[in-house]
């Protein structure tokens, strides 16, 4: 039997923890882009409705992370890794809000004419997505070059959003009728390029969980090697 | 893992045999009471057999006057003087020799074979009988050093023989100091010696003064060593210097009893009396004495 | 608070670095260790109990006026090292140093080096309080007296006692034996007795298992009040009480001949958040197996 079977077990319960709100993030990242694309003010809704439960989360999560800190006395990995659990459960709920932010968009142009029809922001929505499934694995995992890698996606996100930003604007310098709705487009893709700054956070703090380093993420290139970094002494 | 024993139907396994176990218990008691009761019995007898004819005989005068031919005027003054001479000469000197050799063993040698092999001989040395220890100080101290049958010599060879009795006490007392309290004195940077003078001796002390009470009680008793040395005629005189000749108390009990009038038979039993006396005596005093150094030190 | 401190040292202000989990560039660029002098320096030290190799290779550097704390499972060899260190293991007749101990740069085991002043400049507290079965006063004043101290006793015995955190509680029953105080008190009292014969360095040997929490913790107070005058090392079972009060921390193990080795040493913090080694982390975090 290993020494303390139980809080082992109790570390798995709050990994566990962190995986099932990251999935209800999810999930209302792809309800509320799909409302997006369809005008679905129900579905809309919907989404608002189950960011409470988001939120909820948070908290029981970081209670969760509490009572462990001050039953077991964690130290060095264990520390860091349940101190980042609270920073991702923070995360996490703050990605539901933008989730819920685009949701209140739908709800707000529901009666007025879709501006074009939507591909660029959900492209964004999907590399986000697939970012947030992708950290999430590698936090659980421990994997911090998978976190690095993540992180050189937001890249991708970024682009795509400039690009979408530039569209807009010529629309909007086109034809000022549709500056209402060009805006409120432009705040929704907004609020999935925050998304994945979002998910670079949460690779940071993967990265720290492993290394005991804490090492800025930002602005990475997106063909970012962490491998061929390391071996550089580019990184730290 | 589950108690089997709380399990329904696992409690045939078990044959407590109560009933039977307390019978075997209480056996044994009476055993052990039989035990207690034969040995009181036993000393009572022994007492009894000599309160008798003895207390009729017990005076001042027995014990102020000087051994006589007439059972009406014999005392023992002289023999109690004698007695009390060598006790305490030879409690001095084996306290001592006894003491240090105890303390060079305990403290300062090395435990190697070498004092394996001195240990196991003053352990033998305590068994070996006292008639031994008689001879050894008459060739030494009577002839050897020109004493004489004097009580320098039978204060000497006493000395002798409660010596390996007053080693072991005093080791098993120094010994039995914890060590915490060494390093405690050798932690603030004493010497040895600092430590066993402050420290070691203060703690065992009680232990050291219970040797020194066994010791006391068999020299005062021991006959045999006193017979070879001091000889058994008449001392009519109390002891003044080293190489009087004296007498001994359990001498002069012996003396008496061989003398053919049934009044020194009660003379006799009257000395065994006063001896048991002042042996209680002594015993009170070194008992209140380690009393006394045993309140200072507690653990 | 990192970035403040970095503003302050460059001001030329004596920093208290603050003990924070995170290795920031700041502080990898040696703005962390006040570079204090090492007192006592362990080079390849070997003890042997008889024929049992007790610890193997032991080197390490304790630094003046810092709490070092030495961690490890039972057995690995930690208080033998601690107890070389002011030849206590002198008093074991099949203990046997190897390796080179030296104190302010002697060789504490050299053939000249007499182990009574050793001792006296390394003092020692151990595991179970013990204190002489004399008078509070007295355990105090032996060991300054036989130290040949000349100047005023009272004196010293009111300083010391008030160094220990113990002057209020028993400056009224002095004659008192010091058997007679409380576990707590007992230890403080140790302690006392420990700096009389005014040492430079203090060994702890597990100070506080035999305590209640509220005298462990006061302990540890203590520890931290006395570290600015002594350069202390302590022995303790208990990674907490470790976290709480050293500043560098030692690890001990044993190897595969289950001989005591040294693990790793280093920050107190460091070996805590982010050590280098995975025995280290076993260890810490409690697993192992």
């Amino acid at each position: 039997m290993t020494t303390r079977a139980a809080y082992a077990g109790q570390i798995q319960e709050l990994k566990d923890s962190v995986v099932t709100m990251a999935s209800m993030v999810d999930k209302a990242i792809a309800r509320s882009i799909d409302a997006l694309k369809t005008q679905n003010v129900e579905l809309a809704w919907t989404v608002r409705r189950a960011d409470q439960e988001i939120n909820d989360r948070r908290w029981t999560g970081e209670e969760q992370a509490l009572t462990l800190m001050a039953t077991q006395a964690p130290m060095a990995g264990d520390l860091r890794k349940i101190a980042a659990c609270l920073h991702i459960f923070t995360e996490l709920e703050r990605m539901g809000d933008h989730a819920s932010g685009i949701a209140k968009i739908v709800v707000q142009t529901a009666d007025e004419e879709l501006l074009k029809p939507l591909v660029d922001i959900p492209r964004m929505a999907q590399v986000a997505r697939e970012m947030l499934d992708g950290a999430i694995t590698a936090f659980i995992e421990g994997d911090a070059d998978a976190a690095w890698r993540i992180a050189a996606r937001d890249d991708e996100i970024d682009t795509l959003y400039n690009q979408i930003y530039r569209e807009l604007l010529t629309y909007m310098m086109a034809d000022p009728g549709t500056i209402n709705r060009a805006t409120h487009l432009l705040w929704a893709a907004h609020n999935v390029e925050r998304l994945g700054d979002r998910v670079t956070n949460i690779c940071e703090r993967t990265v720290f969980t492993v290394t005991g380093k804490f090492e800025e993420m930002d602005g990475l290139p997106g063909d970012y090697d962490p491998a061929a970094a390391s071996a550089n002494g580019a990184s730290g | 893992m589950a108690s089997t024993t709380m399990q329904p139907g696992t409690v045939k396994r078990y044959r407590p045999r109560l009933a039977w176990r307390q019978q075997v218990s209480r056996i044994w008691r009476w055993i052990f009471v039989g035990s207690t009761a034969l040995a009181i019995v036993l000393l009572g007898m022994l007492l009894v057999s000599i309160l008798g004819p003895g207390i009729p005989w017990l005076s001042w005068h027995l014990v102020t006057d000087m051994p006589s031919r007439l059972p009406e005027r014999a005392g023992m003054n002289s023999a109690i003087w004698g007695s009390l001479w060598v006790v305490v000469g030879s409690a001095v000197t084996s306290f001592f020799l006894g003491l240090g050799t105890a303390i060079y063993l305990e403290e300062y040698a090395e435990k190697n074979r070498w004092t394996g092999f001195i240990q196991t001989n003053i352990s033998n040395l305590a068994g070996v009988p006292s008639i031994v220890y008689g001879l050894l100080g008459l060739v030494i101290f009577v002839d050897a050093l020109n004493m004489g049958r004097s009580i320098l010599a039978g204060t000497l060879t006493m000395g002798l023989l409660i010596l390996p009795v007053v080693v072991i006490s005093s080791r098993e007392a120094i010994r039995a100091v914890p060590p915490s309290l060494r390093e405690a004195a050798y932690g603030v940077g004493a010497t040895r010696w600092q430590t066993v003078r402050h420290h070691v001796l203060p703690a065992a002390f009680p232990g050291i003064m219970t040797g020194i009470i066994l010791s006391m009680s068999r020299a005062i008793g021991e006959t045999a060593p006193l017979l070879v040395v001091g000889g058994a005629s008449q001392v009519l005189f109390r002891p003044s210097s080293p190489l009087d000749p004296f007498m001994v108390m359990p001498l002069q009990i012996y003396n008496w009893t061989g003398r053919p009038q049934e009044e020194f038979e009660q003379l006799a039993a009257a000395a065994i009396i006063v001896l048991m006396i002042i042996l209680l005596l002594m015993n009170s005093v070194a008992i209140a004495l380690r009393q006394h150094f045993s309140k200072k030190a507690r653990w | 608070m990192a970035l403040e401190s970095k503003q302050k040292a460059e001001q030329g202000a004596p920093v208290r670095v603050p003990r924070t989990a995170v290795n920031t560039a700041e502080r990898a660029n040696g703005q962390a260790a006040e570079a204090k002098p090492i007192v006592i320096s362990m080079k390849d030290v070997n003890v042997h109990y008889g024929n049992f190799h007790a610890v193997s290779g032991v080197s390490h550097d304790i630094r003046q006026n810092a709490i070092t704390a030495f961690i490890g499972p039972s057995g690995c060899g930690k208080s033998t090292v601690l107890r070389s260190i002011n030849r206590m293991n002198d008093l074991i007749p099949t203990a046997r140093v190897e390796g080179r101990i030296e104190y302010h740069g002697q060789d504490v085991n050299a053939r000249d080096v007499d182990p009574v002043e050793v001792r006296r400049r390394i003092g020692m507290v151990f595991q179970r309080p013990n204190p002489f079965p004399k008078s509070i006063y007295e355990n105090v004043a032996w060991g300054a007296r036989i130290n040949g101290y000349k100047g005023d006793m009272d004196e010293l015995v009111e300083r010391v006692l008030t160094r220990a955190a113990l002057w209020d509680e028993v400056k009224d029953k002095l004659k008192e034996s010091g058997l007679s105080l409380s576990g707590g008190q007992q230890q403080r009292l140790c302690i006392a007795r420990a700096l009389a014969p005014n040492p430079d360095v203090i060994l702890l040997d597990e100070p506080a298992s035999a305590l209640d929490p509220i005298s462990t913790l006061k302990i540890e107070e203590l520890l931290r009040e006395l570290e600015t005058e002594y350069t202390i090392i302590i022995v303790t079972h208990n990674m907490q009480q470790a976290a709480r009060v050293s500043d560098e921390t030692v690890f001990f193990s044993l190897n595969e001949q289950r001989q005591g080795i040294l693990v790793e040493a280093g920050e107190t913090n460091k070996i805590f958040t982010n050590p280098d080694d995975e025995r280290t982390e076993a260890y810490i975090t409690g697993r192992f197996g």
